[in-house]
């Protein structure tokens, strides 16, 4: 596929992007600035270390695990082990909406819990005041579930908040205790965390709860977090067609609901990057085989509806599949083509996570815009080049240290959903189990790809490019507008939303419209400035213009 | 309700915090860093610090935030991370060119023992910092103190590794501004030149953290204090530290370096701490007060004086920082408003002290506690015992105002939903002015609200 947009001469733009940069550092940033050919896929360094120094978009482990994984989920206490700030950043900043059914029903998503560690527990180990506090969040509570979260001073001090929990748990009896070691150096980015997420949701929830469900088209979602009630949409569409929702990693869940997770028939995964390993796992443990969904864009939400009914293979289900998909599409089709004409040929970037700069290109091509760069913040190879590549990873000092679980099939529980010749099938009819083909495959020959995005980067291609829209997080938004360009922000949907579904594909539509076509962008000048006595428009940045 | 856990009956707790009245370190040693010219914060330590704490500094100013990091892996974690920190200010001044590099700690190299002060020497040794450039550092580990604590060492380290005394004493006086909004150190220096007083203040974060949309990101903007700037507060005649935790470290330091006096104020929130500090500040600058403060000073006493009825005996909860809500609570108690219950996360004898100094004969029974166990878990149970009229304090203040139908006004750090605050003062007798407008709004939107029918007035 080739744009009709003109591209820079790539190969110049990514010499212009490591020029100023110390030779070593440049070295290392050309291996995660490639230009894109979608029938070749080349590599792209990613997952490996951030430059010291050089302004990255990346967070750490910690925040994977808690603040991505584990947050959503509403009724565990999670209780952060370390000094308070931690813990305070991570509180609420998220946006993942969470309903409970009654007023009595557990929620502690809006409360902070943290034992604030202090010198002496520095020095003299901080496990009696976790377990201390442990006690209280207990007694105060009475939660079904609390987990504990490691920050960096914890690992090195040496507290064991594994035997700590383990030692809550048994005393307790009626409350599941456990612990992630998710200090923030492990790994090089948030994916670490997501990694030590998994394993222990897996290890300490999944498979706890064994009440069969008499549901038709039993169904897990995965790697979804119900940011600004993206999870709340999904689960209108699923009830509709008819499909019972067992249990979701993690937005709008229960511990209870996770818990029972393994008796679902497919796990579908939304975010790749966070969750797969959760996939994985319960395929080996319980053989429940995946399928990568997306349900960011109209279209690809028609797709995976389909792609779930081809899965079950059941007529009826179908046919209900098609007859929603012909209810809901008027409306967006509606909405899309009084839109059209005002995004139709325009550019967009989006670096950010480690699946939305993949899944958001489908919702801009809905709009006629071309995505003419893109990267992840903190995905692994596989997440551009597709699962193919997987053998080809080699796995480095950082990685090599996140525990990879054994897992075994379940001696019990077993019970392969499909067997080979069924899945075997499938594939022929051209669905990917337990398959990912990433991003680079969808976006157009020459775009570029840049793996942890610097801000050098970031304001470099924005003043060569000159894009629409610049998708990204809360730290580059204010930085990008200042360049009188507009910043979608695809962490939080700049406290919009939700974004999936067909109802999310229309307030997206609707909200990109706003954004590139705002008067605001035009007022930028002053009169006097216009008149000639002020300097040029155009985007500048004060150091890339010196 | 949001906060449905929240239980009536106050149990003493020594192990878990629940709702923090306070954050670490780092991000006020950032925040106060972004107050120098030309200056790049970073954050020593894995990356996740460093992206936490810029978030919120954006989501709190809705500008940009810029800072870098070491990005500490395992490696680092186990070997020191001297090699990330040289290997970051290399990169630093080749790629952003910053006059000023100002590296802060965090709980992870505070844990490992870096030492900052051996590092950027060795930086400066092996020629990695540039002829005319600075690295300069603080320590910031927050298992000790708080964000305040964090603002209060990185302005002492900019006081004591820049300043010199040339042994001439400048006509000027140094400013040091607590920790307060830019747009309150816009006002410290509209006031000051209004007195005829000329000042350094430091830091100065106006015109670096509510900068103009002009289509060109500034990496380092307008405004902060310049370094020229900062050397030449060991010549100024006596500086006055606003904030007795944010700012007088830093004047400590002054004066042990270079022997320049200092006082201790409040920072001039409401009435009678500005009367404080304008009576301070003429008294060091030898200069009498013009009329146009008097003035200022006459708008406020009469807007005081005029809607007293709706002020008095209305029972107060807050929560905050200790420079602020200090004043705060004085002003409270000139307004004859009750405060009833004040937690912050902060420790420090200082606060009790000083609470207890204004309470007293005012407000003798007002639960107030600061430090380990003072968080918003307790203030929202207190509320529930002895529910309030008003609450005032930072953003996560709104589950609280929510679930208990309290009138609820944002001040303080961080305010993530409402701006504002970084473009208008609550300092000085104007900002005592916007304060007590957004008070009086506060309470008389809510007697509308809940008038009876009969009893709705328009004029109030
Ligand atoms: S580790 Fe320390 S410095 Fe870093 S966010 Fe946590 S409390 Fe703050
Ligand atoms: S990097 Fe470590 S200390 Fe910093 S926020 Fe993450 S867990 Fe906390």
């Amino acid at each position: 596929m080739e744009a009709n947009i003109h591209f820079p001469d790539p190969s110049k733009v990514r010499e212009e992007l490591i020029q100023k940069y110390p030779t070593k550092v440049a070295k290392k940033r050309s291996k995660s600035i490639i230009v894109n050919d979608p029938d070749l896929i080349p590599e792209v360094q990613a997952n490996v270390r951030t430059v010291p120094g050089i302004i990255t978009q990346r967070g750490c482990s910690y925040a994977g695990c808690k603040g991505v994984v584990l947050g959503p989920t509403r009724d565990i206490v999670n209780i952060v082990h370390g000094p308070i700030g931690c813990s305070f950043y991570a509180w609420l900043t998220r946006r993942n909406q969470t309903r409970p059914e009654t007023l009595e029903d557990a929620n502690y998503i809006p409360y902070c819990f943290s034992t604030d560690m202090q010198e002496e527990n520095v020095v003299f180990g901080g496990e009696k005041k976790l377990k201390v506090a442990i006690q209280e969040a207990y007694d105060l509570f009475h939660p079904k579930s609390i987990a504990i979260f490691s920050t960096c001073p914890v690992g090195l001090i040496g507290d064991d908040v594994h035997a700590a929990s383990k030692e809550m748990r048994e005393k307790f009896g009626d409350c599941n205790v456990f612990g992630f070691s998710c200090e923030g150096y492990r790994g090089v980015s948030q994916s670490a965390g997501h990694h030590i997420a998994n394993n222990g949701v897996f290890k300490h929830m999944v498979g706890r709860n064994n009440t069969p469900n008499e549901g038709k088209f039993k169904i897990n979602l995965l790697g979804e977090y119900n940011i600004g009630g993206d999870a709340f949409e999904i689960e209108r569409i699923f009830e509709k067609v008819g499909l019972t929702l067992i249990s979701s990693f993690s937005g709008n869940s229960t511990v209870g609901q996770i818990e029972n997770a393994h008796i679902a028939d497919l796990n579908v995964i939304l975010c790749h990057r966070s969750i797969n390993y959760m996939g994985d796992m319960m395929e080996t443990k319980y053989g429940i085989p995946w399928m990568k969904v997306n349900f960011v864009g109209a279209d690809s939400s028609a797709k995976s509806l389909r792609k779930i009914a081809e899965y079950f293979g059941d007529e009826e289900l179908k046919a209900r599949v098609e007859e929603v998909i012909a209810e809901e599409m008027p409306r967006v089709k509606a909405i899309i083509e009084e839109i059209l004409p005002r995004t139709t040929g325009k550019t967009a970037m989006l670096f950010v996570g480690g699946s939305r700069a993949h899944h958001y290109q489908d919702l801009f091509t809905e709009l006629g815009m071309t995505t003419v760069a893109a990267g992840y913040e903190f995905a692994h190879r596989d997440d551009y080049e597709g699962r193919d590549v997987l053998p080809k990873i080699k796995v480095d000092a950082d990685s090599k240290n996140i525990e990879e679980l054994k897992v075994v099939p379940d001696p019990e529980l077993y019970n392969p959903r499909k067997t080979e010749a069924e899945l075997a099938e499938l594939k022929e009819k051209g669905l990917e189990i337990n398959g990912y083909s990433g991003m680079m495959k969808q976006m157009t020959k020459k775009s570029l790809v840049v793996d942890d995005l610097s801000h050098y980067e970031s304001e470099k291609l924005i003043e060569i490019y000159k894009p629409d829209i610049f998708c990204a997080g809360i730290k580059e938004k204010y930085v990008v507008q200042k360049m009188g360009v507009p910043l979608k922000q695809l962490h939080s949907y700049d406290y919009g939303g939700p974004y999936t579904g067909f109802v999310g594909a229309t307030n997206f539509y609707k909200d990109i419209d706003r954004m590139v076509n705002n008067p605001v962008w035009k007022l930028i000048k002053a009169p006097w400035e216009k008149a000639g006595n002020g300097k040029s428009g155009g985007i500048e940045a004060s150091y890339v213009t010196q | 309700m949001l906060l449905r856990h929240t239980s009536t009956e106050v149990k003493e707790r020594e192990g878990l915090t629940i709702n923090p009245a306070k954050t670490c370190q780092p991000i006020g040693a950032m925040y106060a860093a972004l107050g120098i010219h030309g200056c790049l914060p970073h954050s020593h330590g894995s990356q996740g610090c460093c992206s936490y704490h810029r978030s919120t500094l954006t989501r709190h100013y809705k500008e940009p935030v810029m800072a870098a990091t070491s990005s500490f892996t395992e490696g680092a974690s186990v070997f020191g991370g001297q090699a990330n920190l040289l290997a970051a200010i290399e990169t630093i001044f080749a790629v952003y060119d910053p006059d000023i590099i100002a590296v802060h700690s965090t709980c992870l190299s505070e844990t490992i023992g870096d030492d900052l002060q051996q590092i950027t020497r060795k930086a400066n040794d092996d020629g990695k910092i540039p002829e005319g450039k600075h690295v300069i550092f603080a320590s910031t580990p927050s298992f000790i103190g708080s964000h305040v604590t964090g603002y209060a060492n990185m302005v002492a380290g900019m006081a004591d590794q820049f300043t010199v005394s040339t042994g001439e004493k400048k006509n000027q006086i140094n400013i040091i501004a607590g920790w307060m909004e830019p747009s309150d150190m816009r006002e410290i220096k509209r006031i000051s030149q209004e007195l005829g007083v000329k000042i350094v203040l430091f830091p100065d974060t106006s015109d670096v953290l509510d900068a103009p949309m002009t289509g060109k990101h500034e990496f380092y903007p307008k405004g902060g204090t310049t370094v020229e700037e900062l050397k030449s507060t060991g010549d100024s005649l006596s500086s006055l530290a606003l904030g007795c935790i944010s700012a007088e470290p830093a004047a400590i330091a002054l004066e042990k370096k270079c022997k320049v006096p200092f006082e201790t104020l409040d920072i001039p929130i409401g009435l009678s701490a500005t009367d404080r500090f304008i009576m301070a500040l003429s008294k060091a600058g030898s200069v009498t007060v013009p009329d146009t403060i008097t003035a200022d000073r006459g708008r406020l006493v009469d807007v005081m004086a005029d809607m007293e009825q709706y002020l008095y005996g209305k029972k107060v909860a807050l929560f905050g920082d200790p420079d602020q809500l200090i004043p705060l609570t004085e002003f409270l108690l000139d307004l004859n408003m009750k405060p009833v219950h004040i937690v912050s996360g902060t420790p420090g004898q200082r606060f009790e002290k000083r609470m207890h100094q204004i309470l007293e004969t005012r407000a003798p029974g007002t639960n107030f506690k600061n430090g380990i166990g003072a968080d918003m878990f307790l203030l929202h149970q207190w509320m529930k015992n002895e529910p309030v009229d008003l609450l005032i304090g930072n953003t996560y203040g709104k589950y609280m105002a929510r679930d208990e139908d309290v009138p609820f006004i944002r001040f303080g750090f961080p305010i993530l939903d409402r701006i504002g605050h970084s473009y208008f003062p609550s300092v000085g007798y104007s900002g005592g002015l916007r304060l007590l407008e957004k008070i009086l709004t506060a309470i008389l939107d809510r007697q509308d609200r809940d008038a009876l029918e009969e009893k709705f007035e328009l004029v109030m």
